[in-house]
C-alpha cells in the first residue's frame, strides 16, 4: 500500500510541473502583456514608456522566460500569487474567502448528487426494466442534456417567482440552496448511470448468486453484498466528478451570484487580469489534483486488486 | 446419365454501411435524435426563408410582448421576433458543433495514432503531455485557452476544441494499442504495406467505431460547454443569435418575461437532448458489447 502511495506520487511530479508550466505559460502567450494593457491611452507616450519600463521591471517581464518561470515558482512557494492589477490588492486576499465559498458551494452540492445520482441509481438496477428504470434513465438523459444556466434560471423562476418559497435576492445560507440544487441534480445524472451499470455488473456476479440461493432476503442482496462492492467503483467517478462541479462552479456562481472563485474567474477573464486567472487556475487544478489522488489512494485501499495491477 | 450443374453459390454481399443503417433506421432512440439533428440542419439551411421576421430587426414598440400569434415565441427586450432569432441560432450551434469536433477530433485523433502506433519514446512524450491536459477539470482548460485568446465567437470555439484534444487522444491511442496486435494488420505488413498505409489504411477504419461513439457524445457537450462561455460572456457576443448569448440579456427580464429566457434555453436543451439519444442510438449499433 505504501509503496503505490509513493508510485502514485511520483507519477505527480511532472503533472505538477506541467500545471505550472501551463499557468506560466498563459502570461507568456498572452499578446499585450498586463502592464501595457494597464496604462494604454491614459498616459503620454513618453510617461507611459517610463511607467511602462518601471513596472516591467517590477514584474520581472524584461527577464528571459525560464528565469520567469523560476522566479514565479519560487513567489509560489512562498505564498505569493501575484497582485491583481485591477483589484490592486495581493489575489491571495481576493481568493481566499471565495475559494471556502466554492467549497461550501461544491461539497453541498455532491452531497445532493450523490444522495439523489446514488437512490435512482440503485432503484433502477434493482428494478431493471420496468417504468422506474427507463424513468431513471430518461431522467438521466435530460440531466446530461440540460444546459446548467437555464437549469438554474429555471430554478429561480420557479421557486423565487412563481413558487415564492425563496426570496428572489436571498442571503445568509438560503444563498446556497438552489445553486447547490442547480449544480447537483446536473450532475446526479452520470452518477446514476454509473451506480446503475455498476449494480447491474456487480447483480449477476457469481457471489450474488451464491447468497441468494443461501436464501438471503433481497433487500440483503442488494445492500449488504452488491452496493458495497458496486460503490468501489462508483468512487473513482466521483473523484472526476468533483471536477465537473468545480468547472459548473463558474457558470452557477455567476447566475445566483454566489461570491466563489469561479465567478471571480469570469470577472478576471473579461478584466484581462492575468496574476488574477492565473492564480483560480492554478489553484482549481491543484484542487482537482488532490481529491482525485485521495480518490485513487481509497480507491486502492478499498480494493487491493488495484494495487496489483497498476 | 444426368450432368450436375454446379451452380454460382448466391451470396448476397451487402455493404456493412448499410447493414448499420438499417439497425439505426430500426432503433428508436438514433431514429428521435436523428429527426432532432436532421430539423436542425433544415432549419440552419434555409433560416432566412422560414423564419418571420429579420433577427437583428430591432422594434421599440414591441419589447418584451409574450407569445401571441404574430410572435410565437415572443420578442425580447428590444423587440425583435425570438423565433426568428431562435431559427437563425441553429446556424451557430450547428457552427460550434462543427468546428469544435473538427478540431478536437482531427488533432486528438492524429496524436492518438502517433502515440499508439509509434515508438515507446514518443508514445510516452505525447502521452505525459495528455496527462497533464487531463489534469485539468474540461471547464478549466477552456477558460485557459480563453484567457490566453481573449473572448469571442472563433476564440470560444478554438478553446473548447482545444480542451476536447486529450479525451480524442486517449481514446484512440488506447484502440490502436488493441488493433495493431491484430492478424490483419501483421499481414498488411506482410504484404508491404507503408507505415503510413497500414496507419491509415487498415488501423485507422477499425478504430472509428469507438471514435464515432465518442464523437457522438462530445459534440453535444462542447456545444453545452460554448454556449455556457457565451453566457458567461467568454464566446459568442450579442447581438448574435447565438442561444448562449441571447440569455445574457433576457436574464434581467427574467422575473417580467420569462419566455425571452424559456425560448433560447429550451432551444438548445432539445438540440443536445437530440443530439445524446442519437448518441445512444449510435452506441447501440456500433458497440457490440453494448
Amino acid at each position: 500500500m505504501a509503496q503505490y502511495v509513493v508510485r502514485r506520487l511520483l507519477l505527480l511530479v511532472p503533472v505538477v510541473i506541467g500545471i505550472l508550466l501551463i499557468t506560466f505559460l498563459m502570461k507568456a502567450l498572452i499578446p499585450t502583456d498586463a502592464v501595457t494593457a494597464m496604462y494604454q491611452g491614459q498616459l503620454s507616450e513618453k510617461e507611459a514608456a517610463q511607467a511602462i519600463a518601471t513596472l516591467r521591471a517590477k514584474y520581472h517581464l524584461d527577464l528571459p522566460w525560464y528565469q520567469q518561470f523560476f522566479i514565479y515558482v519560487g513567489d509560489l512557494m512562498q505564498g505569493d500569487f501575484g497582485e491583481s492589477i485591477r483589484l490592486r490588492k495581493p489575489v491571495i486576499d481576493e481568493i481566499g474567502y471565495r475559494y471556502v465559498n466554492t467549497i461550501l458551494l461544491t461539497a453541498l452540492s455532491l452531497v445532493i448528487a450523490l444522495v439523489l445520482g446514488l437512490t435512482t441509481g440503485i432503484l433502477a438496477a434493482a428494478r431493471r426494466n420496468t417504468w422506474l428504470d427507463v424513468t431513471a434513465t430518461t431522467v438521466g438523459l435530460f440531466g446530461i442534456s440540460m444546459p446548467a444556466f437555464f437549469f438554474g434560471l429555471l430554478l429561480i423562476l420557479v421557486f423565487s417567482v412563481w413558487l415564492r418559497i425563496l426570496p428572489v435576492v436571498p442571503h445568509g445560507w438560503m444563498a446556497i440552496i438552489l445553486p447547490a440544487f442547480a449544480l447537483g441534480i446536473i450532475e446526479a445524472a452520470p452518477l446514476s448511470q454509473v451506480a446503475r451499470s455498476n449494480m447491474i455488473d456487480v447483480m449477476r456476479r457469481d457471489y450474488i448468486l451464491a447468497a441468494r440461493a443461501r436464501g438471503q432476503s433481497e433487500m440483503a442482496l442488494i445492500f449488504r453484498h452488491a452496493l458495497p462492492n458496486a460503490l468501489i467503483v462508483v468512487l473513482t467517478v466521483v473523484g472526476l466528478q468533483i471536477g465537473n462541479l468545480l468547472g459548473g462552479a463558474f457558470i452557477v456562481e455567476t447566475i445566483f451570484s454566489w461570491h466563489g472563485i469561479g465567478e471571480l474567474a469570469v470577472n478576471a477573464i473579461q478584466w484581462r487580469d492575468f496574476a488574477l486567472t492565473q492564480a483560480i487556475i492554478l489553484i482549481s487544478a491543484a484542487t482537482y489534483l488532490i481529491i482525485n489522488l485521495v480518490a485513487d489512494i481509497m480507491y486502492a485501499w478499498l480494493d487491493p486488486r488495484v494495487e496489483l495491477v497498476s | 446419365m444426368s450432368t450436375v450443374v454446379l451452380e454460382e453459390p448466391i451470396v448476397a454481399i451487402i455493404p456493412r454501411w448499410r447493414v448499420m443503417a438499417g439497425k439505426l433506421l430500426r432503433n428508436r432512440a438514433a431514429v428521435v435524435g436523428g429527426s432532432v439533428v436532421l430539423a436542425l440542419l433544415l432549419l440552419a439551411a434555409f433560416a432566412p426563408w422560414i423564419a418571420p421576421y429579420d433577427p437583428f430587426k430591432i422594434n421599440p414598440v414591441q419589447r418584451l410582448k409574450p407569445p401571441s400569434f404574430q410572435h410565437w415565441f415572443g420578442t425580447d427586450e428590444v423587440g425583435r421576433d425570438l423565433l426568428s432569432r431562435i431559427i437563425f441560432g441553429t446556424r451557430y450551434f450547428l457552427l460550434i458543433c462543427l468546428i469544435t469536433a473538427s478540431i478536437s477530433a482531427t488533432i486528438g485523433t492524429l496524436l492518438g495514432l502517433i502515440a499508439g502506433a509509434g515508438s515507446a519514446l514518443t508514445d510516452s512524450i505525447i502521452m505525459r503531455i495528455i496527462d497533464i491536459l487531463l489534469a485539468f477539470p474540461y471547464i478549466l482548460l477552456v477558460l485557459v485557452v480563453v484567457a490566453i485568446l481573449g473572448p469571442s465567437l472563433w476564440t470560444g470555439m478554438a478553446a473548447v476544441g482545444i480542451a476536447g484534444i486529450p479525451g480524442y487522444a486517449r481514446l484512440v491511442r488506447s484502440s490502436v494499442l488493441t488493433v495493431k496486435r491484430e492478424d490483419y494488420v501483421t499481414s498488411a505488413r506482410a504484404l508491404g504495406a507503408s507505415d503510413a498505409e497500414i496507419l491509415f489504411g487498415t488501423v485507422l477504419p477499425n478504430v472509428m467505431s469507438p471514435l464515432i461513439v465518442y464523437l457522438a457524445f462530445a459534440t453535444p457537450l462542447s456545444a453545452l460547454i460554448a454556449s455556457a462561455l457565451s453566457f458567461a460572456g467568454l464566446g459568442t457576443q450579442p447581438p448574435a443569435p447565438e442561444w448562449g448569448a441571447m440569455l445574457v440579456n433576457s436574464r434581467t427580464y427574467l422575473f417580467s418575461a420569462w419566455w425571452a429566457v424559456a425560448a433560447p434555453g429550451m432551444a438548445l436543451f432539445i438540440s443536445i437532448f437530440g443530439m445524446n439519444i442519437l448518441g445512444n442510438g449510435l452506441r447501440d449499433v456500433l458497440d457490440p458489447r453494448s
